[in-house]
């Protein structure tokens, strides 16, 4: 048996039809126990539908030092965003 | 003498409200003292669903009574002779070992209990096994996962389940063990007849202890005694605890 070390995060859909989004993390020996928890700790005033639990260290997360490689070439490429785009006058709404 | 109908229908209910109401009390002993953050925050919901159990078989139980009383004077006001929860329910937690332990037999019998239940003649109890059972349901999965991971873990949480199964043991019988208002009010299908679910019970839990490498014990020896008011030392330390503020100052509120 392990020490409930590991850490999983804690993704809620609050209702049908809504993403799951990220609400905390928790600690669990195992995934069963995971959804457990974060059924008591995450859903006790009605805050969800569906719960996914992800161990923490199997997430890869960007680095803070990745920025300026990662977003700042998005800067200078405004031909990406609609807006950038004249539309033609007979198409009144888009 | 036999009991009337209206009187057998109130100390049956009473019983299924003290169950919940010391289980309940004697659960919420783990809030702050969990074994960590989740684990307590989890043994802090099981006690609160107990105690809000205790509430909705109280009301009915004074409304049947219907001598004007209310559920707080149920729960406050009685004294410990005339308490009749089972006594698996006020042995005091010892350690986590045992209180999963007695957790998971309770939890076992509660879901077989309440699947009978919903079925009552008796609306309102039907309506509260409704939805007792949904909560049920989510603690024997949680105290089976507790129950596998401990009698499968270290030879210290091995042994210490053990010993919570072995002393615990004896005091399961009771759980299946009719009274004699449950015998009397049994052919009119308001109560569930428990003598009939030991061997599902057994046959389950033993399943389960002999994955989670833990054994069932051959001991023979059985405690009864609750339902009629005759408890274990511990019930009066439970209640002093429990209704020190209402017969301090009757009536107060918060």
């Amino acid at each position: 048996m392990k020490n409930n070390n590991d850490l999983y995060e804690v993704f809620l859909r609050s209702i049908r039809g809504i993403d799951h989004r990220h609400v905390g993390s928790l600690h669990a020996d195992t995934p069963e126990q995971a959804l457990i928890y974060a059924r008591d700790v995450y859903t006790r005033r009605s805050e969800g539908v569906s719960i996914w639990v992800v161990k923490s260290n199997q997430i890869s997360a960007s680095q803070e030092e990745d920025c300026e490689s990662f977003y700042d070439p998005m800067d200078d490429k405004p031909y990406r965003h609609a807006s950038f785009y004249v539309l033609p006058e007979k198409v009144n709404n888009m | 003498m036999t009991n009337t109908y209206n009187d057998a229908l109130y100390q049956y209910v009473l019983g299924l409200a003290d169950d919940a109401l010391i289980l309940g009390q004697r659960t919420s002993e783990w809030c702050s003292r969990g074994p960590f953050l989740e684990e307590d925050i989890s043994l802090s919901n099981l006690a609160l669903d107990y105690i809000g159990r205790a509430r909705m078989f109280y009301q009915y139980a004074a409304q049947v009574e219907g001598l004007g009383r209310n559920e707080d004077d149920l729960a406050y006001f009685r004294d410990e002779r005339a308490f009749s929860n089972l006594l698996i329910n006020e042995l005091p937690n010892y350690d986590f070992a045992f209180s999963i332990v007695r957790q998971y037999f309770i939890d076992v019998h509660a879901c077989l209990y309440l699947e009978q239940l919903k079925r009552s003649s008796d609306v309102h109890l039907a309506q509260v096994a409704e939805k007792a059972i949904k909560e049920s349901r989510y603690h024997l999965k949680r105290s089976e996962t507790w129950v596998l991971q401990l009698g499968q873990g270290t030879s210290e949480s091995h042994e210490r389940m053990q010993n919570a199964i072995d002393e615990l043991w004896g005091y399961t019988g009771e759980m299946f063990l009719m009274s004699e208002v449950e015998t009397q009010l049994l052919t009119s299908g308001v109560c569930v007849d428990r003598s009939a679910l030991q061997v599902s019970w057994s046959a389950q839990v033993s399943r389960h202890l002999s994955v989670s490498t833990l054994a069932v014990p051959e001991q023979q020896w059985n405690v009864a005694g609750g339902r009629k008011g005759e408890h274990s030392e511990h019930l009066g330390h439970i209640l002093a605890e429990l209704q020190i503020v209402q017969r301090s100052y009757p009536g107060l509120q918060w």
